[in-house]
């Protein structure tokens, strides 16, 4: 299969790259880690008259520490992420994950920032970002502004990114250092997506539940971030009784699409299993 | 669309050549060089089959534009033996029976060479993990996995040598 003919471009600035999707507009697609637009350019589900390929820009790869924040820049390999000591240290949800993205060859390529733009709700960094109430730095004409992870996904393939805007950074808070994380992921082999994944940065104090975020992966037409459950947890302990609500509140708001790997109901079982798992992971109660 | 001029290290050997932008590396390897090593499995990116060195990176050759290895080293499985001699993965997948239809073999040993790179003496988790991107509907891995060992120790013999 080969794509369909268009136009290349390899801008070494961000600047330019904005200015060339601008100009572009809708003929254009922006070319990331390319495993989610060069299998659909291939099949014609995308056919781009120009693709700006942004591996050329040096400044939006990297992970670092500023300002009390953790700076990752939108163009950076997967591998990078689970390889970055700054990471494991202090937001040791991003490489958990990560492990269980893809395989080792797709996340040479595959970009975070791609992951996330694409908007396809069977990605995983979109539950990841909001499990990390993260806040991502969008590039558009008029300069740059910031979109917290919460209110980026409007649905699959729609996000809160105009046409002529590209993202370019994404910023998380360090994690404190008594914070567990885990992200639990079902799925049926290596490079699958999730037939349901939970994402959950958890803090404990003594034996009741201090603070959490949880994430929901594939089982809605966005990633979700499950509030009513966080709530249920916060001040309580991890009985058996609270975690049998929590599952509850989590599976009330699923709403997957069905498809080989399980109809509605199994996956939203899973979506409550792989949450009370994550949960357990992250107060250390259960092996990885 | 026009053509576009790219040039790239492969194997140890400059070239130049006129692209379209379309054209993806597998294509440009196979088509364009004459390497033929590297295979066409799956086309989307699962399979490994197509799996080739960019700048010291294994990388599937099916999702990945010829144009955007303007200016990179690219090694494929032609480049793995020296001077006639087999690289010592695959001397390995000889001597431990690493392959029987040997589709997926070129990738294999391609990813195999990478990993050892890596990390020179891994556990067999690791060379699981480490080869979870490459499938073979032959083996059942077991005989792979012998062969990625049988590479880590002959090259740990031969650099402490």
């Amino acid at each position: 299969m080969i794509p369909p003919e268009f136009e290349y471009h390899a801008p070494t600035t961000l600047s330019d790259a904005v200015s060339l999707l601008n100009e572009l507009g809708d003929e254009a697609k922006v070319l990331a880690g390319g495993h989610s637009l060069l299998p659909m350019m291939k099949m014609r589900f995308a056919e781009p008259a120009h693709l700006i390929d942004l591996n050329k820009i040096d400044q939006l790869r990297g992970i670092r520490e500023e300002d009390g924040l953790i700076k990752i820049g939108a163009m950076t390999v997967e591998n990078d992420i689970l390889d970055s000591a700054l990471l494991q240290q202090k937001a040791s949800l991003l490489p958990k994950a990560v492990k269980l993205i893809a395989d080792p060859q797709v996340r040479n390529r595959g970009t975070i920032g791609g992951d996330i733009a694409h908007g396809d709700p069977a990605n995983d960094h979109p539950a990841i970002m909001k499990a990390m109430d993260a806040t991502f730095v969008i590039a558009g004409p008029d300069g740059e502004r910031s979109v917290k992870a919460v209110d980026f996904f409007h649905g699959t393939y729609m996000t809160d990114m105009a046409e002529n805007e590209i993202l370019a950074e994404i910023h998380i808070a360090p994690l404190p250092a008594n914070a567990g994380t885990a992200y639990v992921k079902l799925k049926r082999k290596t490079g699958d997506w999730a037939t349901a994944a939970a994402a959950v940065v958890l803090q404990m104090d003594g034996d009741k539940v201090a603070m959490v975020r949880i994430g929901l992966t594939n089982v809605a037409d966005m990633a979700l971030r499950a509030t009513d459950a966080e709530a249920l947890l916060v001040g309580n302990t991890l009985s058996d009784e609270v975690l049998s609500k929590v599952v509850q509140a989590v599976t009330a708001i699923c709403d997957p699409a069905e498809d080989l790997r399980g109809d509605a109901e199994y996956k939203t079982a899973m979506a409550g299993e792989m949450t009370k798992r994550a949960i357990l992971q992250a107060a250390g109660k259960l092996g990885e | 669309m026009g053509k576009k001029l790219v040039s790239m290290n492969i194997n140890g050997r400059k070239v130049e050549e006129a692209v379209e932008p379309r054209t993806l590396l597998i294509h440009f390897l196979r088509e364009q060089m004459n390497l033929t090593g590297a295979h066409i499995g799956c086309e989307t990116s699962h399979c490994g089959a197509c799996t080739v060195d960019i700048d010291g990176k294994s990388v599937k050759s099916c999702t990945h534009l010829a144009i955007q290895c303007d200016g990179s080293d690219v090694l494929t499985v032609e480049g793995l033996a020296q001077d006639g001699v087999l690289h010592a993965v695959q001397e390995g997948f000889y001597q431990e029976h690493g392959l029987q239809c040997g589709f997926c073999t070129p990738g294999m040993l391609v990813r195999s060479y990478r990993l050892l790179q890596e990390n020179p003496n891994p556990t067999e988790e690791e060379i699981r993990a480490g080869i979870s991107g490459n499938l073979c509907r032959c083996t059942g891995y077991q005989n792979i996995v012998k062969a990625v060992q049988y590479a880590a120790k002959k090259l740990q013999e031969t650099a402490t040598a």
